[in-house]
């Protein structure tokens, strides 16, 4: 009689986790995860118990009491009796106005200087790798640092405007370039002034109605429409009528030398402009590379195409290169926006009032409270970012390549 | 501890820094150096000469203490702060001591957990206008442009007096003093508010400092003195009998001439207990018996202090004012040495 034996299961021993292929790396991931988590508790029980030595403990109640201080730029009502929250909430608006403000214009500045960059002009090129090359080699700061220095010390102060022959003058008596910032006049809404101001939503959303007719009247039947000229009497002619119409409604309240400043108007803060200014010129810098690699991503083969269909160099770059460069730009395009949201902490060294100046600035200081501070701090910063990068990540797979 | 305490949760580098709540004596004695907090420059207080030394009203305090515990005036390190930096510094135990015109508050003393260890210059919030602008009280501010050095108690204050009257102003916060001078001299500001003692010294740097003016009305209290952490009395009381020490001095009449002379005996026991040849003071404290005559000698008593940097002979020009002796009908006033 035979004795049929089965093969030998293999059962699972405890050195197998060391010395079986299949588990080791699992084994020593495991291990790395709970080292890890002891580190972090250890930390976090440190900082508990040395907080508990000195007496104190981690409470928020301060956010509700009495800020105390006079923040220089506020968009929501704040005076000294508001709350630390409320101050911290104007820093917040603060700095999305200045991110969002640098976003735009250091977009502008990249796109111009990265194709100019390709340029075939000698000269123009150079200029450009000239500026890229500069701008992104020195640090943010200093940028920051020697454009508002440059800008106290060039413009005039305000007394410069007082007197009969003042040393200053304003630029068509409307608008003035002092070193404390730029007073331009505020439009004042009279009544009706809404009619104007639909007449010129209505003819924005005439003008895509008309491009959108354009596009297609040309993929229809191959006849090319002008749109610049249209473009822009539909965006001036009915909005001038319409205000002429209602009886000139909105009037200009210009700023005028009152007591020691400009009163009236609107008041763009030389800090503002300091900061909005160096981000965007520094930040561009990046982008400008950015562009110039997403251009150059593109093979040759498009633009010599296009070019033997018979379009025109600037047709060639709009409508067949940067579609497709934006492909390869998007992406690191979002970094350079967060990169400008968080640089724009910077802020203080200029004493422009954003959220680090206020919560983590001259609250942190008052209260002392610096924990809570900068977790708040780096909640606020870790949701502006995740909130730009989502939008992007939007756009982006709008316009990235369909894949069917 | 409390600072010390962030950096170590946040930084794993930050876990040595912990240990420094205890024995800042012994660790002072066995590192042979005092590391002294001071501004990051306000010339009489505390700023670096064409050499590089420090000089001035608060150095000469961190002096004082360094002579008393190592016996030699020159063993401070002295280590910058600004009015942001300054309590972190001194919380996590970079430095030993905060000698930087800070103004002693209740919530500085029991919520952020220091001891201040006394008052060496009564001070009061004031305000310099350039005198072209012809303001001759700080009520004609309203609508005015202020550059105020963020951090500080004078933020608040200032906040709270054009509220009390009813005016307005325009704050631009600034990190440090040379900033500020700066921004006031290019005229960015039409005001630059800060302690009065702050003022005029910064006005003595001014290339015409006769065109500025400093306005009448101090719109607040503030004692300046040195501080040490919370919990270390033994330390404590080293840096506060130091200070008294000083102006005791000034009080018996020791000063830098004539303490040698003095230190071989006198007359008066309170004199002979406060340079050693009597009694055991010094070892009370931890310290050698001649402790008060090294302090003393390190920059003179503290009037002798007072006289050389910032008094009515120098370019700061201050008069001695609520900082005289309570003999001349000031505040200075020192417990007895007994």
């Amino acid at each position: 009689m035979t004795t049929m034996t089965d093969p030998p299961k293999a059962s699972f021993r405890l050195s197998m986790l060391v010395y079986d292929t299949r588990y080791r790396s699992l084994t020593f991931q495991a291990l790395a995860a709970v080292a890890l988590a002891l580190s972090f508790l250890y930390l976090g029980s440190n900082l508990i118990n040395n907080l508990r030595a000195a007496g104190l403990n981690i409470s928020y109640s301060f956010l509700g009491a009495p800020a105390g201080y006079d923040i220089n730029q506020t968009l929501i009502e704040y005076d000294s009796q508001s709350s630390n929250a409320r101050a911290a909430v104007v820093g917040l608006i603060n700095t999305l106005i200045v991110a969002f403000l640098a976003c735009i214009t250091a977009t502008v500045f990249g796109v111009i200087a990265g194709v100019l960059r390709l340029s075939n002009n000698w000269l123009v090129s150079k200029l450009m790798a000239l500026y890229v090359e500069i701008f992104r080699n020195i640090p943010v700061l200093i940028w920051i640092i020697i454009i508002f220095t440059i800008m106290t010390a060039v413009m005039p102060a305000p007394r410069a405007f007082r007197g009969d022959e003042p040393e200053a003058s304003m630029l068509f008596d409307a608008i003035a370039f002092t070193n404390r910032g730029v007073y331009i006049p505020a439009p004042v809404w009279g009544p009706g002034s809404m009619m104007v101001v639909a007449t010129f939503i209505a003819s924005i959303i005439g003008i895509f109605a008309y491009r959108r007719y354009a596009t297609n009247l040309l993929y229809a039947t191959g006849r090319l429409l002008p749109t610049t000229w249209p473009t822009i009497a539909l965006l001036i002619v009915p909005s001038v009528l319409m205000f002429f119409i209602m009886g000139q409604p909105i009037g200009l309240d210009t700023p005028a030398l009152k007591g020691f400043n400009f009163q009236g108007g609107i008041k763009v803060g030389g800090p503002l402009i300091a900061l909005w200014f160096a981000l965007s010129i520094y930040t561009g810098a990046f982008i400008a590379e950015n562009v110039r690699a997403g251009i150059q991503a593109v093979s040759k083969g498009q633009t010599e195409a296009a070019a033997a269909l018979g379009l025109r160099p600037r047709r060639v770059m709009n409508l067949v290169v940067l579609p497709q460069a934006l492909r390869v730009i998007i992406p690191p395009l979002i970094s350079q926006y967060l990169n400008i949201t968080k640089n724009s902490s910077l802020a203080i060294a200029v004493g422009y009032a954003d959220i680090t100046a206020t919560l983590g600035g001259i609250t942190l200081n008052q209260t002392g409270r610096a924990i809570e501070c900068v977790l708040l701090l780096m909640l606020f910063y870790l949701t502006i970012s995740l909130c730009i990068s989502a939008f992007m990540n939007v756009y982006n797979n709008a316009i990235k390549l369909k894949e069917r | 501890m409390k600072k010390s305490v962030i950096f170590g949760a946040l930084t794993v580098a930050g876990l040595a820094a912990g240990a420094a709540a205890a024995g800042t004596l012994d660790d002072v004695k066995a590192r042979g150096k005092l590391n002294c907090g001071v501004t990051t420059g306000l010339v009489g207080f505390a700023a670096p000469d064409a050499n590089g030394n420090w000089d001035g009203f608060d150095v000469g305090v961190c002096r004082a203490v360094a002579a008393a515990v190592l016996g030699d005036p020159t063993a401070v390190e002295f280590v910058p702060t600004t009015g942001k930096t300054r309590f972190t510094a001194l919380a996590s135990g970079e430095i030993d001591m905060l000698a930087r015109n800070t103004t002693w508050t209740f919530s500085r003393d029991v919520d952020l957990k220091f001891t201040f260890v006394g008052v060496n210059y009564y001070d009061g919030q004031g305000f310099m206008v350039p005198s072209e602008l012809g303001v001759s009280s700080a009520k004609e501010l309203d609508g005015a442009t202020v550059c105020i050095q963020t951090g500080t108690t004078t933020e608040l204050n200032l906040a709270d007096f054009f509220r009390a009257n009813n005016i307005s102003y325009e704050p631009v916060p600034i990190e440090t003093n040379a900033e500020a001078q700066q921004q006031y001299l290019a005229g960015a500001c039409d005001v630059y508010t800060t302690d009065a003692s702050g003022l005029a010294a910064t006005r003595a740097t001014f290339e015409n400092p006769g065109e500025h003016v400093l306005l009448p009305e101090i719109i607040s209290k503030e004692p300046l003195g040195p501080l040490v952490r919370h919990g270390d009395n033994e330390w404590g009381d080293v840096v506060r009998w130091s200070l008294n020490a000083l102006v005791t001095a000034e009080e018996l009449g020791v000063t830098s001439a004539n303490i040698a002379e003095l230190s071989a005996g006198t007359n008066n026991p309170e004199v002979n207990r406060l340079l050693g040849t009597e009694g055991s003071l010094g070892e009370m404290l931890g310290l050698s018996a001649d402790w008060a005559k090294n302090a003393i000698m390190a920059g003179g008593n503290y009037g002798e202090l007072f006289e050389k940097n910032i008094g009515e002979n120098t370019p700061i020009g201050l008069a001695r004012g609520l900082n005289a002796q309570w003999t001349d009908g000031g505040l200075i006033y020192s417990p007895p040495f007994r």
